[in-house]
């Protein structure tokens, strides 16, 4: 098991109340298998992806990665965000660059990388342009660049493409396929597209709204390998998958709704 | 005539450099910028020529001297190395004041943003030190350090400080923590964090920090010169003006000025290349 969730609750407590995020959630995620988390806002998604990360610690219960468990800030996972977490003071090559700085890689090996790895998400020509100066779509293949150079096993993505048009997400859904069936790393991938999720995940785990529970993992029965996200949505698996997931999802965010209301 | 000649080489080659809108846009630009140009020199010639009129024939030259009295004062002052003399130790003063100053400040601001107890802790402190016009403190500077370079140092620093510091300490604050959390994953330690995400992340309000102090730094420099020294603008000034020597005041006060306007330009100058990365 490369990810492994063991009796974790995560409780918020402020000054005025206590807010249950997740619930006793106990998930395994095996070595290269992709997995998207889906459910209504505020359902502890993303929390949970903060744990593996070590940004955020569980309450109760352990998060192992690898099987060991996981204390402070885990060196071992790249992480990527719907906002842009490359450094604006920095080209997109010293971006890519960095990672690799910060782990004692000298400087010809890490511009070579940085080369390669550019040229992997079709950067090649924009190495010393600034993000201010890159599209959006850019900004995040500079970042999914960045994960490539120093090649962790495990990608934690937060609605990475969250904020790009439905064409360009598409795109870039694509070049994540494509990246992750060469490498075969281990994917968490938090998205609030269901279609986004069936698209790329070979298992998709619903949460209910708050607290956070696993309501439905559902297994999708598309081929591993060779997806193609302009195609895929018309294939009977996909539908079936979709409205399975959808069912389960529906009232979750009838719920997150009452709630807020 | 000339512009439809060049509409009509544009039709039919492949790729013209520059569309006919945009060449009109550029050239608008540029005749914007002379025109503000040659309108400052207007402004300043007009100024001078007022100040000559005024002078002796509508206000006492006593009071306001004349402006080829003050050039010519510096024009003297210039060839027989006075301005040399008293312009180096005003200079050095307020280097070192500044200096001294905006590093104490910039590590003491990092420290503060990075330790949110020990900020808590010295607020009301900092904010009873900030109330405090700095001013107030060069007459003890002078009793502590004498009325040498010393004093003046003194003083600029310490006003120099306290605005590099409050500075930095904002721009710490100000961090996005999403850069410190990718930079941690991606195998930076405390160091590394500060090295690349949390300096060149606080450098916009540090520098606009420095800029905002170096007029405080000369400020400080002359206000201790004005008190008590025996060289330096300040000092020049001071002396002039028990002397009723209104021609040797102004000279000093332009020599003031354009001291102040050299350095701002040159921090804009290093503002630019530091924050090239800005849209």
């Amino acid at each position: 098991m490369s990810i492994s969730a063991r009796g974790v609750r995560k409780l918020y407590v402020t000054r005025r109340r206590e807010t249950l995020a997740l619930d006793r959630v106990d998930l395994d995620i095996a070595t290269g298998e992709f997995v998207a988390f889906v459910g209504p806002s505020g359902c502890g998604k993303s929390t949970l992806m903060n744990m593996v990360a070590g940004i955020l610690a569980p309450s109760e219960g352990t998060i192992l990665h690898d099987g060991r468990p996981v204390t402070g800030i885990n060196q071992r996972v790249g992480y990527m965000t719907q906002a842009d977490a490359v450094l604006p003071w920095r080209t997109a090559r010293e971006n890519v660059e960095l990672p690799l700085r910060l782990r004692g890689v000298g400087r010809a090996a890490r511009a070579a990388k940085a080369a390669e790895t550019l040229a992997a998400v079709g950067l090649t020509g924009f190495d010393n342009a600034f993000p201010a100066e890159l599209s959006g779509g850019m900004r995040k293949r500079v970042a999914l660049a960045q994960l490539l150079a120093y090649g962790p096993g495990t990608l934690l993505l937060d609605e990475p493409f969250g904020a790009l048009d439905a064409q360009l997400k598409l795109v870039m859904q694509e070049l994540l396929l494509r990246i992750w069936e060469k490498a075969g790393q281990t994917v968490i991938f938090v998205t609030h597209d269901l279609g986004e999720a069936v698209t790329l995940a070979q298992r998709v785990v619903v949460f209910s709204a708050r607290p956070g529970r696993i309501k439905l993992i559902e297994p999708i029965a598309l081929p591993r390998t060779g997806r193609d996200p302009f195609r895929t949505r018309f294939a009977p698996e996909f539908e079936r998958a979709y409205s399975r997931l959808w069912e389960a999802l529906a009232p979750e965010i009838a719920r997150e709704e009452e709630v807020v209301a | 005539m000339s512009g439809l000649v060049q509409q009509a080489a544009g039709i039919g080659t492949e790729a013209p450099a520059l569309s006919p809108a945009s060449a009109a846009l550029a050239a608008a630009d540029a005749r914007h910028r002379w025109f503000v140009l040659g309108a400052r020199v207007v402004v300043g010639i007009a100024f001078l020529l007022l100040w000559h009129v005024a002078s002796g024939n509508w206000i006492d030259t006593l009071l306001i001297s004349s402006p080829e009295a003050v050039a010519g004062r510096l024009w003297r002052w210039l060839i027989d190395g006075t301005l040399w003399f008293h312009l180096s130790i005003t200079l050095l003063a307020t280097v070192l004041g500044f200096a001294i100053g905006s590093a104490v400040g910039f590590s003491t601001g990092l420290l503060f943003g990075r330790f949110n107890t020990l900020a808590d802790i010295f607020d009301p402190y900092i904010s009873a030190l900030y109330s405090i016009p700095k001013i107030a403190l060069a007459p003890l500077f002078i009793i502590w350090f004498g009325i040498g370079i010393e004093s003046k140092v003194a003083v600029s620093a310490a006003i120099v400080f306290l605005v590099i510091f409050l500075n930095t300490y904002a721009g710490v604050r100000e961090v996005n923590p999403l850069y410190i959390n990718t930079t941690r994953i991606m195998g930076g330690g405390q160091w590394a964090v500060l090295r690349h995400v949390i300096v060149p992340s606080a450098a916009a309000w540090v520098i606009t920090g420095l800029k905002v102090s170096v007029p405080y730094a000369l400020v400080g420099t002359v206000i201790g010169e004005f008190m008590s020294a025996n060289r330096g603008i300040g000092f020049l000034i001071a002396q002039a003006t028990g002397l009723f020597n209104t021609t040797s005041v102004y000279a000093g006060i332009v020599v003031l000025a354009v001291v102040g306007a050299v350095i701002n330009t040159g921090l804009k100058h290093f503002e630019s290349w530091v924050l090239r990365w800005r849209p």
